[in-house]
């Protein structure tokens, strides 16, 4: 049986007067791949956002309920820690452009303030970059600016740049909507691979990314959960109609 | 006739837009020509003669003015990027607005108002005109220019730079420390120069201030010359000599300013930072 | 408390230092020109004569000098603005010779005050010279106008900078369903250009009004400094600035420094109230 590394309870968010997320249930489990999909506007990226409190730094944010990590509140949680434990990527490449390949995979560290031995750093430098499958393509210009890589390369050093911290979990929300479709596959190939020792949770509108790389596929639909369960069964046999008319294409 | 008409205006706007160059291209051909005649080695490296006598140099001029360009930049290059923080950090606020404006207002102060204020602030004070007081002087001229850039800098970093540094777990100072001021650095750096560039020219704030020296003076809390005061005071003494020399230090200023301005272009458009 | 909180407390020093700065220097004028305030007080702005002597101190003269010689400059340089203006922001926007004259004009705005003066006074002032002649006027040179010319020059920058942006910034959309009506580049330029920029454009005339208000060095040099209101323009006279400049390094009674301070008070709050408008007119337009 998988385990439960993250619960919403009851859980709901807004902005303002707008209540984007409402009573949200759901369980994500450890080293899988859940996708959040549904149609824009639908809550996805808020939801995520929500997980390393990310979504309280706009000021007419709110939220009610509860979200566990490891069955501990992350509301209790100081937010700096939380956000160490779970990376973050864009839907938009962003390397910081002031530092160098090498310095934008141990930027966690840099901006931290965290002291490293040199040989630490190269390790942590060499490790993160094979993951991502970037090491043979840049090893010999790890002094070049992030910026200089190409979209996809970009994107994948800021999946390293995430994967430096040991995070038990990333979220990416559409990191592949701004890439060509050899990149896109190539982050999908990516991903496969990284679920061996990280919790992944992808947001996404790509029907068909979902189903190829998705363990789990939650659908999300004005603000509320209409289904979770594992992929095969949600792409083959919804239970909800609204599921299956997203599925076929009908909306959004 | 409609077309007429068109063609006309279209002559009358190219006409006078190229008019308005000829008075530059002008200043700068006597400057070329009254200056070059004035400069060689000797004028760099000499100090003034008494008033009357041929020859000297502009030795002292040179030396107070980095002199007082050192000290302005090491009071307002801190404190113009600390209060560019402030404009950043506060610009949805009431009080940011506010002293948004302020700068504004600090900035269009006439030059000579700002010559009297560190007069009667510092001058007053000690009793005596000195280089320090003049670099007070310019520091007044140059705050605002350093605040603006630092703030305008920051707002050009994306947002997703600052929520990226925080979702790697950085605290807020962290993120502005770590990575929208080294981001914003070279668009900070260039407004220094644009700065550098400006105050260097200025000489009324230094009147009743750096008042002039034509010794060599390095010490701080006494008076010292400027190119631009040395340009002031010798054209409007009786000398030819020092007509002639007023020219090469005008030619000097100007080269100065130039390199100043055209690095900061060029840096700019080279260290600009992509996104 | 947060560290975002602690950074927030720390950073609003510079909140409090600006406001200070500003505040110190209002009351550090209002203060050193109390003497001369409380003696003169309202007559100060209407009294014709300044005489140190006689400790007899009134700025009109140096209020209409100041007043004569922005105008007059103002007014010379409005063709000359609003054609580069034209020039940079419609006809060749975005081209190799905007980019040009774009740079040609900021050369033009760094040049110093100084610099322009000792031209002023060895190159413009002997023109005005022959000018006065013909006009048998007394053959100083040095005159209001002259003053006004190297004025004119100095403040074109301003106004363009802000000019070519509005200019920039009308919707493309506009000028082409004029075009398609059939208008000429000069019917667009009357009808839709002008129109629409026109606050951005007057935004621009008031912040060279300020510059050409507050400038000193190259006026000082080429005004004449004459304390008396001059009956032709192409007579010496001297602005307030000018005045300040002239006067403030020989100033021995305290009346007489306080006035020269209270000269600087009236330059100070002209100016902020001047730039207060035409930041306004541009946050609105930009």
């Amino acid at each position: 049986m998988e385990s439960k590394i993250l619960k919403f309870e009851n859980f709901s968010a807004g902005y303002g007067n707008l209540l984007v997320l409402k009573n949200i249930n759901l369980e994500i489990f450890e080293k899988k791949i859940t996708a959040i999909m549904g149609p824009s506007g639908c809550g996805k990226t808020t939801l995520i956002r929500c997980i390393n409190r990310m979504h309280e730094l706009n000021k007419e944010a709110f939220h009610k309920g509860d979200i566990f990590l490891n069955d501990k509140s992350i509301f209790e949680m100081n937010p700096v820690f939380l956000r160490r434990k779970i990376g973050m990527v864009f839907q938009k490449p962003n390397p910081f452009p002031h530092l160098s390949i090498y310095e934008n995979v141990l930027a966690g560290y840099i901006i931290n303030g965290i002291k490293l031995k040199r040989e630490e750093k190269d390790k942590i430098v060499e490790d993160c970059l094979k993951k991502v499958a970037l090491w043979e393509e840049v090893k010999d210009k790890l002094y070049l600016k992030g910026t200089q890589l190409s979209g996809g390369q970009q994107q994948r050093l800021c999946i390293a740049r995430s994967l430096a911290l040991n995070p038990e979990i990333i979220l990416l929300d559409e990191p592949t909507s701004s890439l060509d479709p050899k990149s896109t596959v190539e982050i999908e190939n990516l991903l496969e691979k990284l679920k061996d020792n990280v919790t992944i949770i992808i947001v996404t509108h790509n029907i068909s990314q979902a189903s190829r790389i998705a363990d789990y596929v939650a659908f999300l639909y004005l603000g509320e959960l209409i289904e979770y369960g594992k992929s095969e069964k949600i792409f083959t046999a919804p239970e909800n109609p609204k599921t299956e008319e997203y599925l076929s294409g009908k909306f959004g | 006739m409609k077309i007429f008409k068109d063609r006309i205006f279209k002559f009358l706007v190219i006409f006078l837009s190229f008019l308005t160059l000829t008075p530059l291209f002008f200043i700068f051909y006597i400057i070329l020509k009254n200056g070059l005649s004035s400069i060689n080695l000797k004028f760099f490296f000499s100090l003034p003669k008494p008033p009357g006598e041929i020859g000297g140099g502009i030795l002292n001029a040179i030396a107070g003015t980095f002199l007082l360009l050192f000290f302005a930049s090491l009071i307002s290059i801190p404190i113009g990027i600390f209060f560019g923080m402030f404009l950043y950090e506060f610009k949805e606020k009431k009080i940011g607005k506010i002293c948004n404006i302020l700068i504004d207002v600090l900035q269009s102060i006439p030059s000579i108002v700002i010559g009297i204020i560190a007069y009667l602030w510092i001058v007053k004070k000690m009793g005596h005109f000195s280089a320090i007081a003049g670099s007070v002087a310019l520091s007044l001229i140059f705050l605002p220019i350093i605040a603006k850039a630092t703030k305008e800098t920051f707002e050009m970093v994306p947002f997703s730079m600052i929520e990226t540094s925080l979702s790697l777990g950085s605290s807020y100072p962290r993120t502005i420390f770590k990575v929208i001021l080294p981001i914003s650095i070279n668009g900070i750096l260039s407004g220094v120069l644009v700065g550098l560039g400006r105050i260097s020219g200025e000489t009324a704030p230094l009147l009743f201030t750096a008042f002039g020296n034509s010794f060599l003076n390095f010490n701080i809390c006494k008076p010292v010359s400027s190119l631009s005061l040395l340009i002031f005071t010798y054209t409007m003494s009786p000398y030819e000599d020092w007509h002639r020399q007023a020219w090469g230090c005008a030619f000097v200023l100007i080269i100065l300013i130039l390199i100043l301005n055209s690095i900061s272009k060029v840096g700019l458009k080279k260290w600009k930072v992509k996104f | 408390m947060s560290f975002e909180k602690i950074y927030k407390r720390i950073i609003a020093i510079g909140g409090v230092l600006i406001i200070g700065l500003l505040l110190s220097i209002f009351i550090t004028l209002f203060i050193n020109s109390s003497i001369s305030i409380k003696k003169f007080g309202f007559s100060f702005l209407i009294n014709k004569t300044w005489d140190p002597v006689f400790e007899n101190f009134g700025a009109f003269p140096f209020i209409v000098g100041t007043l004569l010689t922005s105008i007059i400059s103002l007014i010379i340089s409005i063709p000359f603005s609003l054609s580069v203006s034209l020039f940079i922001g419609e006809y060749y926007k975005d081209t190799i010779f905007s980019k040009i004259f774009e740079t040609f004009i900021e050369i033009l705005a760094v040049i110093p005050s100084v610099v322009f003066g000792l031209w002023g006074l060895f190159y413009l002032a002997p023109i005005v010279r022959n000018l006065q002649i013909k006009f048998s006027l007394p053959p100083t040179g040095v005159s209001v106008f002259t003053a006004s010319l190297v004025l004119s020059i100095m403040i074109i920058p301003y106004t363009i900078s802000v000019g070519k942006e509005v200019i920039k910034l009308i919707p493309t959309d506009l000028k082409e369903a004029a075009f398609s009506f059939g208008a000429t580049h000069y019917e667009v330029i009357k009808k839709i250009i002008l129109p629409y920029a026109k606050s951005g454009i007057i935004a621009g005339f008031l912040l060279s009004f300020g510059r050409a208000i507050g400038e000193t060095m190259a006026v000082t040099m080429v005004i004449g400094n004459v304390n008396t209101i001059p009956r032709s323009i192409f007579l010496p006279g001297n602005t307030i600035a000018s005045v300040i400049a002239n006067e403030f390094l020989e100033a021995i009674t305290k009346i007489h420094i306080s006035a020269l301070i209270e000269l600087a008070l009236i330059l100070f709050v002209i100016t902020f109230i001047l730039n207060l408008i035409a930041n306004n007119i541009i946050k609105k337009v930009v």
